[in-house]
């Protein structure tokens, strides 16, 4: 008996992850159910929006601005080297179009927005506001998780467009301004290898994806929370880790798809 | 109410300023603004050897960007490669003589369609056909070639 010891714990381990996907997608089944619902009722979503959006936007725009500069810089660096430092609107454009717009901008959202909607509910749950919602016959996942979900799918591409495009303008002032590229060549050679569906849409496609998953998980986190302190704290670092990893594997599982050949 | 009022102008700008960098990104970065003059039309030529011309490649007259390389089929009857050239609307007066080459641009840079003008009076239209084709150069072609004449110098 004592040798199936082990072997037991990692069924019960297993099985522990299983049901735990399985309530994951049943939380997301009732979450996305309650859209029509939602949209009667625009003000809920737009008090997600601000405080998912538009408390983002000051991070996501100096971040980006300075990844752009970033980026401006090294690609200087190593394009000069070949005498193609006309090729850097290129290389910094495509690199924040196709990649790190999205991805930064998930993991930015993960960790400034994401960690509070996880605390938040766990929060509420710890301190029964949910089961009191429930007392009085309004369906909690209805009434806060689903604005907190759309909230988060709608201000993840926009925050993702803001951070590519203020990173485009960081890499032209380094660039442009500061290092001598011609203004004409960068902004040329930009246009005519960034290809709006190829590189454009697909980067927008990519960051609703992460969207859908950085408010899924910190959603899922929150609410399947153990409600204590300890359980709260445990949820919200859970949340962060399992949503980084979730983005950068699923980006390079779409980056193959889109990119791949 | 004037709190309420606030979030909503606030939420309204965000939701403007992410728009603004989605138009900034097609219109500025992308080519979108370049394929809005209409979609254009398109020309077919036949090579014996595309190099590594790829679809996208600019397509250039005088060495101005006029279209682009739309697509790449192979013909299995005379084993050439049919490239079908998207050709902005705007530019419409390519002379039916028109000679087609494949170039390289720079040494190790990406090969491009030149097209050179000839004097015809009559203009290519859509899904025409250009008869005057040059195949891309191959490096190691011309290496051989080169070192075979250098051969039959030596044995003279």
């Amino acid at each position: 008996m004592m040798l199936l010891e082990p072997l037991a714990r990692l069924g019960r381990s297993g099985l522990a992850a299983l049901a735990g996907i399985g309530r994951a997608n049943l939380l997301l089944a009732a979450i996305v159910a309650g859209l029509p619902e939602l949209l009667l009722k625009p003000r809920l979503l737009i008090a997600q929006l601000y405080s998912i959006g538009v408390l983002s936007v000051l991070i996501i725009a100096v971040s980006g601005f300075f990844v752009g500069m970033v980026l401006g810089l090294q690609g200087y660096y190593v394009l000069s080297q070949f005498g193609a430092a006309e090729s850097l609107g290129i290389m910094v454009a495509a690199s924040l179009v196709r990649e790190l717009g999205p991805v930064v901008t998930a993991l930015l959202v993960a960790g400034r927005a994401g960690s509070a909607l996880t605390a938040e509910i766990g929060l509420m749950k710890a301190t029964e506001q949910l089961s009191a919602l429930e007392m009085m016959a309004v369906d909690p996942v209805r009434r806060i998780l689903t604005p907190r979900f759309f909230g988060g799918v709608l201000a993840m591409p926009l925050l993702a467009a803001m951070f590519s495009a203020l990173g485009v303008l960081g890499g032209w002032f380094v660039g442009v301004g500061l290092l001598g590229v011609d203004d004409g060549a960068f902004w040329g050679q930009t246009q005519a290898k960034v290809d709006f569906r190829e590189d454009v849409l697909n980067g927008v496609i990519k960051s609703i994806v992460f969207g859908v998953v950085v408010t899924w998980i910190a959603l899922f986190q929150g609410y399947d929370a153990t409600p204590t302190s300890a359980g709260v704290s445990r949820a919200t670092t859970r949340s962060v880790v399992h949503a980084a990893l979730a983005v950068l594997a699923l980006d390079f599982v779409l980056t193959a798809l889109m990119f791949g050949d | 109410m004037g709190t309420t009022r606030t979030t909503e102008i606030l939420v309204g700008a965000f939701i403007a300023a992410g728009c603004l960098a989605l138009f900034f990104l097609a219109m500025r970065v992308s080519n979108l603004s370049a394929a809005a003059n209409g979609d254009g039309y398109a020309l077919m030529a036949r090579f014996d050897n595309i190099g590594s011309l790829k679809v996208r490649s600019p397509v250039s007259m005088a060495g101005v960007r006029l279209g682009r390389v739309e697509a790449i089929t192979f013909d299995q009857d005379s084993y050439q490669a049919v490239v079908t050239l998207r050709i902005d609307a705007g530019y419409d007066r390519i002379p039916a003589d028109t000679f087609a080459n494949i170039y390289t641009a720079g040494l190790l840079g990406e090969q491009y369609v030149a097209l050179d003008p000839g004097g015809s009076p009559d203009y290519l239209g859509d899904g025409d056909q250009i008869e005057h084709t040059q195949s891309a150069l191959v490096l190691e072609r011309m290496i051989g070639q080169f070192l075979f004449n250098k051969a039959a110098e030596g044995s003279e």
